[in-house]
């Protein structure tokens, strides 16, 4: 667990960092018995970072991700934003389900707009914002299209656009590509990529593919179930964008695959 | 596009939504027709009593032309005690079905109250509302409150949890979840218990004219039973069946407007 505490690079630890999980531990009750989902996780990300929490089911990713959107609060230690704490939910910290979580009676528009319409913003620059973020994730022919209507893939690019539209600092991800087909999904690893790149994103993204996580991260945080705790965190320095069939690709893969006790 | 286009309805389904009443009306008329002693008139006799309650000129007895005043009389009930059923029904599942201590206040006293049927209350409405039209309009509400209660609070406590987490992840406040929230969510919900509380108000609107009223589709019908003026009966039946089927198909109608985006509706 030190090691992990330990090594913030030098040359960053002057500055402040966007987040920081100082010693968190969350633990559930569930009927008479306690569960500890997350045991002492420390954590600090820096802003800018795309950082991939990646481990099997139980090892507490999803957990410290709903802890750092605010939906859960922290049983012991604390979590840091810009170094305050996390209170509860909100726009900084813009979040992208696995099921979309879009509002099914408002167009793929007004879904975008939503945020912005909801915090005040005036019509017309509502308008504007969700219009600009809907062609930036390639859905201007669906504009107008309930969510009933679209594949999941353009859901989740609507849940990106929406998050986007709303100013988010911050972009949790929990296991946004895991129910869409391969093809999807690489397709929208490549366009996540991109718009972290242009807006100068900070991205959390939980997933339980080992691939996927090296080709997103630029670190990947290696977490093990019961109790769930970090095991490893480390730093993926390929040059993007990576092909899954190098050497350097297959060794890192082992090396994850390692961490995660071959289960991969 | 027309509006059979746009709900998809085919020259087939039509032929074979009418093939059954049809079918129906045949063996009514071959069963009645030129028989003495029949207490069920045929089909035809019905159509001339029904063209007489409607525009005379057969007949010419005490029903004859009524049929205009004993319908609107039955829609203004009917509508009139479903509109009031709505508006103390939506609001007051709205507060059950989001607020812990209305639920607990409210929700027993009123199952207990459900399964009492509306011809049960009939004695007493006739005892607290009086002989007439506002004893009527009562039955006719109670018909139509519970499915637009049991709806609203149904649809206001299962909204999908993720939304109220996506709501606020976008910044949105406690107090307009409700509004931006809830409330659309809850709406193909709410909208099924209106059709039913309408459908209902239509049910029972018979018994609720069993108040003594003097117009109406339900009072000329229990008055013609008296009279074994059967044709009468079954003209008012008809009339009802119609003008239920057909306020029905508006409030579908208006859904698909309003739910387009809803996979059950649009």
């Amino acid at each position: 667990m030190d090691d992990v505490m330990a090594a913030p690079r030098a040359v960053t630890s002057a500055v402040l960092p966007i987040l920081e999980a100082q010693h968190v531990t969350k633990r559930f009750a569930f009927g008479a018995e306690t569960i500890t989902a997350l045991s002492d996780a420390s954590l600090r990300i820096d802003k800018g970072e795309f950082i991939c929490l990646i481990g099997p089911s139980g090892c507490g990713k999803s957990t410290l991700l709903r802890m750092v959107a605010g939906f859960e609060s922290a049983s012991e230690g604390s979590l840091l934003m810009w170094g305050k704490p996390v209170a509860a939910p909100g726009p900084d910290r813009g979040m992208v389900f696995q099921d979309y979580g879009l509002f099914p009676w408002l167009t793929v528009t007004q879904n975008v707009g939503f945020g912005p319409a909801a915090r005040g913003r005036p019509k017309a620059e509502v308008a504007a914002t969700a219009r600009r973020f809907v062609d930036m994730v390639g859905l201007t022919r669906f504009a107008d299209a309930y969510p009933h209507q679209l594949s999941g893939g353009m859901k989740q690019r609507v849940a990106i656009a929406r998050v986007l539209a709303n100013d988010a600092e911050v972009v949790l991800m929990d296991e946004p590509f895991g129910a869409l087909d391969a093809f999807t999904r690489e397709r929208l690893q490549e366009e996540l990529l991109d718009i972290w790149a242009k807006a100068k994103l900070t991205v959390i993204f939980v997933t339980h593919a080992i691939e996927e996580a090296i080709i997103l991260a630029d670190r990947v945080v290696v977490m093990s179930p019961g109790p769930g705790r970090i095991v490893a965190d480390e730093r993926i320095d390929l040059a993007r964008p990576r092909d899954p069939t190098s050497p350097e690709f297959n060794a890192l893969r082992r090396h994850l695959s390692g961490l995660l006790g071959g289960h991969h | 596009m027309s509006v059979l286009g746009a709900r998809g309805i085919s020259p087939r389904q039509v032929l074979l939504a009418v093939a059954a009443p049809v079918l129906g009306i045949l063996a009514w008329h071959l069963s009645t027709t030129g028989r003495a002693y029949s207490l069920i008139p045929p089909p035809w006799d019905v159509a001339v009593q029904w063209w007489d309650l409607a525009f005379g000129g057969v007949w010419d007895d005490l029903y004859s032309e009524t049929l205009l005043t004993h319908t609107l009389a039955s829609l203004s009930r009917v509508y009139g005690g479903f509109a009031l059923a709505a508006a103390v029904a939506l609001p007051l599942g709205m507060l059950i079905g989001r607020i812990a201590v209305v639920r607990d206040l409210l929700d027993p006293t009123l199952q207990i109250l459900r399964p009492i049927p509306v011809t049960a209350w009939l004695p007493l409405a006739m005892i607290v509302f009086g002989i007439g039209p506002r004893s009527a309009f009562f039955l006719v509400f109670l018909g139509a409150f519970y499915p637009i209660l049991l709806n609203t609070i149904f649809g206001v406590k299962n909204v999908e949890g993720r939304l109220f987490e996506a709501a606020a992840m976008l910044g949105v406040s406690r107090q307009a979840i409700f509004w931006k929230v809830v409330l659309p969510a809850a709406l193909p919900s709410i909208f099924t218990g209106l059709r039913l509380g309408l459908g209902f108000a239509w049910v029972v609107i018979v018994v609720g004219e069993m108040t003594g009223v003097q117009t109406g589709l339900g009072a000329i019908i229990m008055e013609a039973r008296q009279l074994s003026r059967t044709e009468i009966v079954v003209s008012g039946m008809v009339t009802i069946g119609v003008l239920g089927f057909l306020s029905d198909q508006a409030v579908q109608a208006l859904g698909r407007r309003l739910l387009r985006w809803s996979p059950q509706h649009g």
